[in-house]
């Protein structure tokens, strides 16, 4: 339960890292946070060359609000919960981040890191997509962004390129008046979620949810809606989102967005929960998290 | 080396030690390690301070937790040459001129340990955890203390004593 040997560099620059990253040729690893990598190498499932430290790399911990957000890729995920910005622009980020393991963890993980990473059960890679967010990685060919639909390839794998270090992570600040949800099933809080369900309704340019039909319930101008644990990358619930933006938000709705969700899906079994398991969660989940984020009982609005 | 399933490669049989200086319960301390030293081993084995507990070595029992730049933090997944430079606040530094600190004397008063192994984690989780939440009701302090496992189980008197000293006057963080 000890880390193997490794060479140790703490990069002074961005560009420093890269040229690491390319001295070891894929033999080397990104220590962020450190809160997933440390535990990987403690169990020796990982005996990297060298670790590039880029703890140290000045400003790359910054967050910058505006229509885009842009938090650092160190940008601690305490930081990011603590921060007036992102409690303003980024709810969905905010409340998600309430979920992520626990409050010594967040104290040291970062954004960026749990978004490279690519942990298929993480609540931050599931935020930057059901967000519309994207990265900026660069390396030695120069910078590049890429779009959340883009950078999730499979399990704990990107298309990041070796050699490509994450610098930012972007998400679009939510429109006022955009309504969020978030909810997770796991076995204890704090642990590895079996399904997680991310919901971020926009009413109209004029605020308004109302709508021609007062028995469709409130209907909104986007809907965006994501959820994993069903597949080895989070998944948009593009049909389900497609179904509310025509058919409005009365419990019918949801429960047959739900049923499109959970078609959609394609989850794999393994000791946490079997497929059909997962896919009846996110039904479930999908569900009540839309109703509660719909129409937020008295109390959930109070807390 | 016949039967290592490895290659060790020459350059990680030649790691050069890293220094590592910070400040530890007000105190400014030095040492020097491997690079891969974990910081609960750097306190406990290299500073003397074993007053901070490792227990499962990944992050999972909260065992190990300890104030870094005044947020807990585990110490078992965070390697010694990270926290170089930081502020650290363990165990051994909450109590001041032989008095405990408000959540020691909590423990004390409600029984919140047993063996006391996972005591260190839980108090300095929970001196954070009331530092950056105000007045937190019953299902916010278990959510926050299920960061730290008590292998005793005694939990009641945990969430008790942690409730007791979010009704008392904010104490000012150890330094
Ligand atoms: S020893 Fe660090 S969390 Fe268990
Ligand atoms: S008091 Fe024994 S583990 Fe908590």
């Amino acid at each position: 339960m000890k880390p193997p040997r490794f060479q140790y560099h703490a990069a002074r620059t961005i560009e420093e890292a890269i040229e690491l990253l390319a001295r070891y040729a894929g033999e080397a690893r990104i220590l962020a946070g450190g809160q997933s990598l440390v535990p990987m190498l403690n169990f020796r499932l990982l005996e990297p060359r060298a670790l590039i430290d880029i703890g140290r790399i000045p400003g790359l911990d910054a967050i910058t609000g505006g229509p885009l957000v842009t938090l650092g890729a160190m940008t601690r995920q305490r930081s990011a919960e603590e921060s007036p910005i992102v409690q303003t622009a980024l709810p969905l980020l905010r409340e998600a981040l309430r979920w992520v393991g626990h409050l010594p963890t967040r104290s040291r993980g970062t954004i960026g890191g749990s978004i490279a990473h690519a942990d298929p059960s993480a609540e931050i890679p599931l935020v930057l997509l059901a967000s519309d967010g994207s990265v900026t990685v660069q390396g030695p060919q120069g910078t590049r962004d890429i779009a959340a639909v883009d950078l999730f390839e499979s399990l704990f794998t990107t298309s990041l390129v070796p050699g490509e270090l994450l610098t930012r992570v972007h998400m679009p600040a939510m429109p006022a008046g955009t309504r969020i949800g978030f909810d997770e099933f796991a076995r204890r809080h704090g642990d590895f979620a079996i399904v997680t369900v991310a919901v971020a309704l926009t009413p109209s340019e004029d605020g308004s949810t109302a709508r021609a039909n007062p028995e469709s319930g409130p209907r909104y101008a986007q809907v965006r809606l994501a959820a994993s644990g069903v597949g080895s990358v989070p998944l948009r619930l593009t049909a389900a989102e497609a179904h509310l933006l025509q058919h409005g938000t009365e419990p019918a709705s949801l429960a047959a967005a739900a049923e499109l969700a959970a078609a959609a899906a394609d989850p794999v079994g393994d000791a946490n929960g079997s497929a059909d398991y997962r896919r009846h969660l996110l039904k479930v989940l999908l569900e009540r998290t839309l109703e509660s984020t719909v129409r937020p009982t008295a109390k959930r609005l109070a807390s | 080396m016949s039967d290592s399933t490895h290659q060790v490669s020459a350059d990680q049989l030649d790691i050069p030690d890293v220094d590592v200086a910070l400040t530890v319960n007000g105190k400014a301390v030095r040492g020097r390690c491997e690079p891969r030293k974990l910081l609960v081993d750097f306190l406990r084995e290299d500073l003397g301070l074993t007053g901070t507990h490792a227990g499962c070595e990944h992050g999972i029992c909260g065992a190990c937790t300890v104030l870094i730049d005044g947020r807990a933090s585990r110490t078992c997944t965070t390697l010694a040459v990270q926290a170089a430079g930081t502020q650290i606040v363990t165990i051994e530094g909450l109590a001041r001129d032989g008095v405990m600190h408000p959540m020691q004397q909590a423990f004390h008063e409600h029984h919140a340990l047993q063996c006391g192994f996972c005591t260190p984690g839980m108090l300095i989780t929970a001196i954070d955890f009331l530092n950056s939440h105000r007045n937190p009701d019953e299902t916010e302090v278990r959510e926050a203390m299920s960061a730290v496992i008590c292998r005793c189980t005694g939990y009641q008197g945990i969430v008790n004593a942690v409730l007791a000293v979010s009704r008392q006057p904010p104490t000012a963080l150890p330094e």
